[in-house]
């Protein structure tokens, strides 16, 4: 007994600077030689300044003013609009695209709460598009345009969602809706290998990609 | 949905090209054969022997083997306890300026607990309660060495198994250093630097704060995290760097991430049965058990895929559609990637809780009904269906011992398994092992839905309540760790625990329920092993039952799911099936 209580204390000091100390960190150095852009997080420059990182998603809402010229606030949190010049993330119900505090909305299949965020997100949705995609019906909608992703922070869109919003983007910046569907087809992430994982529009990059033809056009 | 089967078979293809690859070079780690890496880390495993002051060559006793196990877990407990509650003066624990504070008692006894027992239940937040400093000297620690427990007691089980003279299972210490530095170490130092080349993060920096594109500000999270997703997934760990667990882009970035995370999750468990084969003479007995495994887990994987694609009732009562359209494979995308789609969340949750792993890359709370009633089943067959590393198959060789004795029982012969008698006494023992975990979780399921204390944690309403429930104490009770995650124990106002509680019955209760539904098993498992141990080995005659035929796999299907699912049906009703059957929304 007494040799087993020697043995465990020695092995744990032992295992936990080899597994907890050197290990993470020869991994730390070798990753960040190997991968220093990714092992960092793979962050995205404008002019400089880092603005934020290509696999997290951000906030594209602008604050709604009120009639008072302040931000207008529900529930002592500012109320978010869609900035239209922006493509925009998927909806982040539970943390509001925070990347340092995640968590799920645990929204259940059955849930009348969710019921009701679904309707006003398709609501919403379809007010923000439709003045430039007059055809546009609900059930051409995109399920991850009303959904929230799973991190609150995804940074990927479908490409139909893309291709709807384009049509509203190319609009208020004054671009050519070829122009935009070009920019969005860029930025598809595809399958790995043609075969796995689902396709999706970066949209932080692609939002990059817009500005960026938008200032070179005016 | 041809392209999601698509990737589903690509996925099982690589898996069984793999199994023996890994699998015969573990067995030769375990049978004192010299393996390539012992020209590198010979010295250290040497070193490690030396410091311990164990000479490995001393085989022990089922008594002696547990005796070292226990009280070895009992400092792994004391360590992590002790590095957790002192996150006030680790370095690196910086939160924005603010200091990281520690959890209160309680949260932090069920955290350990879980990392103990490889479960991983996760009432603490990652990157809003944790440092740096814990996350490697505790977390990641702790995933190797449960781990290397688990796979440890299955090799000594297997030697019982095997032996034919004496009474010795091996070398504790010996199995946990040669698992650690020969299996599990190279594996992940392979899987962080694929990892890392996804966009995986690894790094010590200060959580950064940008002024986004639009405007506003964001802080992103940092963090040496492939080091430790990389044991996470290759040990069936599954505790999360981040809150959001494999769901979380910076710690599963792209489709191949996902891909070699997915691997990394069953890879183990699936070579053990390879292994087992190897080390018992006779590879068909490793391939029947796998093929029982596979039948049950491809049905879990093609029950969830269709379930999901078909989306939710409240999706469809807010009149969304979840179609797949041009540009969109449509499907439940609530709590779900992107990049992810339906298929490869569906894949995931199904292999996350076959496996015993319990990370996530999707919101399981957030699945459809049946969707949702698959990880739930697969939990009720007490993780054997490839399960955790090590208690996967030690699981499932209770269960061939009791289909083997129930076959010996319809043909009037006295069963045997492998050429041993299986007696009274295994019999009993093997008795005790499958009923000890569907105990543990039915009781306190039933304690947590009946008290005011314990329905404290729920947070959906309606039969979602009773899930998340049920979920928590049966993914405790077999050491999964994936949670219906509204279910809480902790409340945190702010980040950084300050000012944080736990919830009481929920940090207690569970955290018993992890200790107890590991170690009691382990316990019988090892005594099976010390019993059979030494038994004369009589020649297989025309009467004996076969062990590796397409009849024996049906029966140990049929046994399994007799013995496990069949005990969870009455409540598996009340929860994920009245909601998969009703579009009543509550």
């Amino acid at each position: 007994m007494r040799r087993d209580v020697f043995t465990s204390i020695v092995a744990m000091i032992a295992l936990t600077l080899l597994l907890g100390l050197v290990y993470p960190l020869a991994m730390t150095g070798i990753s960040q030689v190997l991968f220093p852009g990714r092992a960092n997080g793979s962050l995205v420059e404008k002019n400089g300044q880092v603005i934020g990182s290509r696999l997290i998603g951000q906030d594209f809402r602008k604050p709604v003013i009120g009639k008072n010229g302040k931000p207008e606030e529900r529930a002592s949190k500012p109320v978010m609009a869609a900035d239209p010049a922006f493509f925009q993330e998927r909806p982040s119900t539970a943390t509001s695209y925070n990347a340092a505090g995640s968590s799920f909305t645990n929204a259940g299949p059955n849930s009348l709460e969710a019921m009701e965020t679904y309707k006003e997100n398709l609501q919403s949705y379809l007010g923000l598009e439709r003045p430039y995609d007059p055809g546009l019906t609900a059930a051409q909608v995109p399920i991850d345009a009303v959904t929230s992703s799973g991190s609150g922070v995804d940074p990927e869109i479908s490409e139909a969602n893309a291709l709807i919003q384009g049509h509203r983007v190319a609009a208020v910046r004054h671009l050519s809706l070829a122009a935009v569907d070009r920019l969005i087809s860029q930025n598809t992430n595809g399958r790995f290998l043609g075969v796995l994982g689902e396709p999706g529009v970066d949209v932080l990059e692609l939002n990059l990609a817009v500005e960026r033809l938008a200032g070179g056009a005016g | 949905m041809g392209q999601g089967w698509l990737q589903i078979v690509i996925f099982l293809v690589v898996l069984v090209a793999l199994t023996p690859l890994l699998g015969s070079y573990m067995a030769r780690v375990y049978t004192g054969e010299t393996v390539m890496l012992e020209r590198v880390l010979g010295p250290v495993e040497r070193l490690l022997y030396r410091l311990f002051a164990v000479t490995v060559s001393d085989g022990q006793d089922w008594k002696r083997y547990a005796r070292s196990m226990i009280v070895f877990s009992l400092f792994a407990w004391l360590a992590m306890y002790l590095i957790l509650r002192t996150q006030t003066i680790h370095p690196w624990s910086n939160y924005l300026g603010k200091t990281f504070h520690s959890g209160t008692w309680d949260v932090t006894f069920n955290t350990v607990s879980s990392f103990i027992t490889n479960t991983n239940w996760q009432y603490y937040g990652g990157e809003t309660t944790l440092t740096y400093f814990s996350q490697m000297m505790g977390m990641t620690v702790e995933n190797f060495v449960s781990a290397a427990v688990g796979i440890a007691v299955l090799v000594a089980m297997i030697r019982g198994i095997v032996s034919r003279s004496g009474s010795s299972l091996g070398n504790f210490w010996q199995d946990l250093v040669r698992t650690i530095l020969y299996i599990l170490l190279p594996l992940s130092v392979i899987v962080t630097i694929l990892l890392v080349s996804q966009g995986v993060i690894q790094d010590l920096s200060h959580y950064t704060t940008v002024h986004t594109l639009a405007g506003g500000e964001q802080t992103l999270a940092q963090g040496p995290v492939a080091s430790q997703i990389a044991i996470k997934q290759l040990g069936t760990n599954g505790g999360g760097f981040f809150n959001t667990n494999s769901a979380y882009p910076f710690e599963n970035a792209t489709p191949f991430s996902n891909f070699i995370e997915m691997l990394s999750i069953i890879l183990i468990p699936a070579a053990l049965v390879y292994m087992y084969g190897k080390m018992v003479g006779s590879r068909r007995q490793g391939w029947a058990i796998f093929a029982a495994m596979a039948v049950l887990y491809v049905a879990g994987i093609a029950v969830s895929y269709q379930a999901e694609q078909h989306g939710t009732p409240a999706q469809h009562a807010a009149g969304v559609s979840t179609r797949a359209i041009s540009g969109s494979s449509g499907g439940n995308l609530e709590g779900k990637e992107q990049r992810n789609g339906v298929v490869n969340s569906a894949l995931w949750a199904t292999t996350t809780t076959v496996t015993s792993n319990g990370s996530v890359n999707a919101s399981l709370e957030s699945f459809t009904g049946l969707g949702g009633a698959v990880p739930i089943a697969n939990l009720g067959m007490s993780e054997v269906v490839f399960g955790g590393v090590g208690s996967g198959l030690y699981g499932m060789l209770v269960f061939v011992l009791l289909a083997v004795f129930l076959g010996g029982l319809m043909v009037g012969r006295t069963p045997e398994y492998l050429g041993k008698k299986i007696g009274a006494r295994e019999i009993k023992l093997v008795s005790l092992a499958a009923l000890a975990t569907p105990l543990i979780a039915l009781a306190t399921a039933a304690a947590s839905v009946a008290s005011a204390a314990g329905r404290a944690s729920i947070f959906a309403k309606g039969p979602q309540g009773f899930s998340e429930s049920l979920y928590a104490y049966m993914s405790q009770a077999n050491n999964n760790g994936s949670a219906f995650a509204g279910y809480t124990g902790y409340i945190q106002p702010n980040p950084g625990n300050l000012g944080a509680h736990g919830v009481k019955f929920a940090d207690i209760v569970g955290g018993l329920t992890m200790m107890s539904a590991r170690f009691i098993p382990i316990l019988l498992v090892l005594a099976i092993g010390g019993a059979l141990a030494g038994k004369k080995v009589t020649p297989a005659g025309p009467g004996t039952m076969r062990t590796d035929t397409p009849t024996f796999v049906a029966l140990l299907v049929a046994v399994v799911i007799l013995v496990g699912a069949l005990t969870f049906f009455p409540a598996i009703l009340l929860g994920p099936v009245v909601q998969s059957l009703s579009t009543h929304l509550f």
